[in-house]
């Protein structure tokens, strides 16, 4: 018995738990996780939970029954912070968090972001469909789609070698110069800093690489990408 | 025998996943392959209505899955095609019924004893898609030519894709040819455009699919029927043929030329 509790480390976060789970199957870590739960329900009960999985890989049915079971004990699960860009997905496609958003000093990736500064960038590799949602504290560029239900929201600029058609926020830091460029800028929401503008969607519009800023006006403009300039 | 487990879904209610399996199922027996369907929406199921089945239910899933009976007692074999079972939902309970594990167990079970598992999966993507998908091989995902159903596949297709199911593959449903021409319709490149997944079918429009599912013989049975075609053609495909699309410009002309003869146009 207490070899499986090894395989949990309850911490206290400032606005609740965090779980981190040792390296092991995915069984066993979660019946750890749950048996530490049953072992002191009234310690547990009411908690916020964030959930620290290292390089473990989870798909959404598994990371679902494990949001389930914790809801039947009465804790919320609102974050898991993994290493498998799998994981990840799955935690963004289920809603919940994929970094702590107070971070701990020793966390390696943020230092990392904020020694580098605006040069940071998330490379997205493919097309992001409905319900995939992207934070991140730098640029974006995505090779392939953003399609209608899916969301980026970047502190930096926003780069789509691909249709846009999603929602976008750039400079969600309030960064009034970040833009958003995209081989065809047909999103169903767009913002940069807190201008918003929604477009409305012309099928007929001819698709050309636009970029879309804040002009010296202070209103969002969109201009079309020529390669004569 | 070693079967292929294919699961029909959407995420958006309406839009043919049971028409679809009722008809690729037919299809697949009529080819000679031996087919068993497993009606996945628990609490909901109609797959039975459609392949007019309803009153020789005995035993579902869900008393297959809680030991109530052996497999091979819920398997309900077709009035017409011998090679053809289906396993029913259970009405009176619901998704929570069986588990993924469970479902993966049963299909295990399952492939030994045909070509062909189809499964019915429900609307949503809660656990009883879940369920649905878990021991599929493949999956096909129906949508029709309506943004909102559109759009919906996409979030199927990305859950998928995030769940390594595989390239799910993509069968459009009731396309009306005349309406995309006065482009009054999301063509079947619009759709491709946004989901960018195989094609496996293009269904049209086709008034026999009411008519025939009402009647509990679905419209795969009837070779003049356009949508029947249709279904047998992705059939065929999913046997591992390769068959031409549809052409819907003949059949355009084919609307163009009914049109003129109603005096319509």
């Amino acid at each position: 018995m207490e070899e499986t509790r090894a395989l949990v480390q309850i911490k206290g976060l400032r606005d609740g738990l965090l779980a981190s789970l040792d390296d092991a199957s995915w069984e066993e870590q979660r019946a750890a996780l749950l048996a530490q739960v049953d072992d002191n329900p009234a310690f547990f009960h009411g908690a916020r939970l964030a959930l620290e999985v290292a390089s473990q890989i989870l798909h959404v049915n598994e990371l679902v029954e494990l949001r389930d079971q914790l809801s039947e004990r009465n804790i919320f699960l609102w974050a898991v912070v993994g290493e498998s860009p799998t994981t990840e997905q799955t935690a963004q496609l289920l809603g919940l968090a994929t970094r702590i958003s107070k971070p701990r000093p020793e966390e390696i990736r943020q230092v990392r972001v904020e020694d580098l500064g605006e040069e940071t960038a998330l490379f997205l590799n493919r097309t992001l469909r409905s319900g995939t949602r992207v934070e991140f504290s730098g640029h974006v560029i995505v090779l392939g789609d953003v399609n209608p239900g899916a969301e980026i929201v970047a502190e930096g600029n926003v780069l789509v070698w691909g249709k846009l058609r999603g929602a976008v926020h750039a400079g969600s830091n309030g960064d009034r110069t970040a833009v958003v460029c995209a081989l065809d800028l047909s999103p169903t929401r767009l913002q940069i800093a807190d201008e918003t503008t929604t477009l409305s969607l012309d099928p007929q519009r001819t698709s050309n690489p636009e970029t879309a800023r804040i002009n010296e006006h202070g209103k969002l403009q969109l201009e079309i990408w020529s390669p004569d300039r | 025998m070693t079967a292929k487990v294919i699961t029909i879904t959407s995420g958006k209610g309406g839009v043919g996943k049971t028409t679809a399996v009722a008809n690729l199922a037919v299809a697949l027996a009529l080819e000679g392959s031996k087919v068993v369907c497993i009606d996945g929406d628990i609490g909901l199921r109609n797959l039975d209505v459609i392949l007019g089945l309803e009153n020789r239910i005995v035993y579902d899933v869900v008393d297959v899955i809680e030991g109530r009976c052996r497999l091979k007692q819920a398997m309900i074999r077709d009035k017409k095609l011998p090679e053809l079972y289906l396993i029913p939902a259970a009405q009176t309970r619901d998704k929570n019924a069986i588990s993924a594990s469970e479902m993966i167990r049963l299909v295990k079970d399952l492939r030994s004893e045909c070509d062909f598992v189809l499964i019915d999966s429900p609307a949503g993507i809660e656990r009883g898609f879940r369920n649905a998908i878990a021991g599929a091989d493949r999956v096909l995902v129906v949508t029709n030519p309506e943004i909102s159903a559109v759009r919906d596949a996409d979030r199927v297709i990305g859950i998928l894709e995030s769940e390594e199911k595989g390239p799910a593959a993509l069968i459009l449903n009731r396309l009306n040819p005349a309406l995309v021409k006065s482009k009054d319709m999301l063509s079947p490149e619009d759709v491709l455009d946004l989901l960018a997944i195989e094609l496996i079918g293009i269904v049209p429009e086709d008034e026999n699919v009411i008519i025939a599912s009402n009647r509990g013989a679905p419209v795969a049975y009837e070779p003049k029927s356009r949508a029947g075609q249709a279904f047998r053609n992705i059939a065929k495909r999913l046997r591992g043929e390769t068959v031409p699309f549809l052409d819907l410009d003949a059949q355009s002309g084919l609307w163009n030329r009914l049109q003129r003869l109603t005096g319509r146009k």
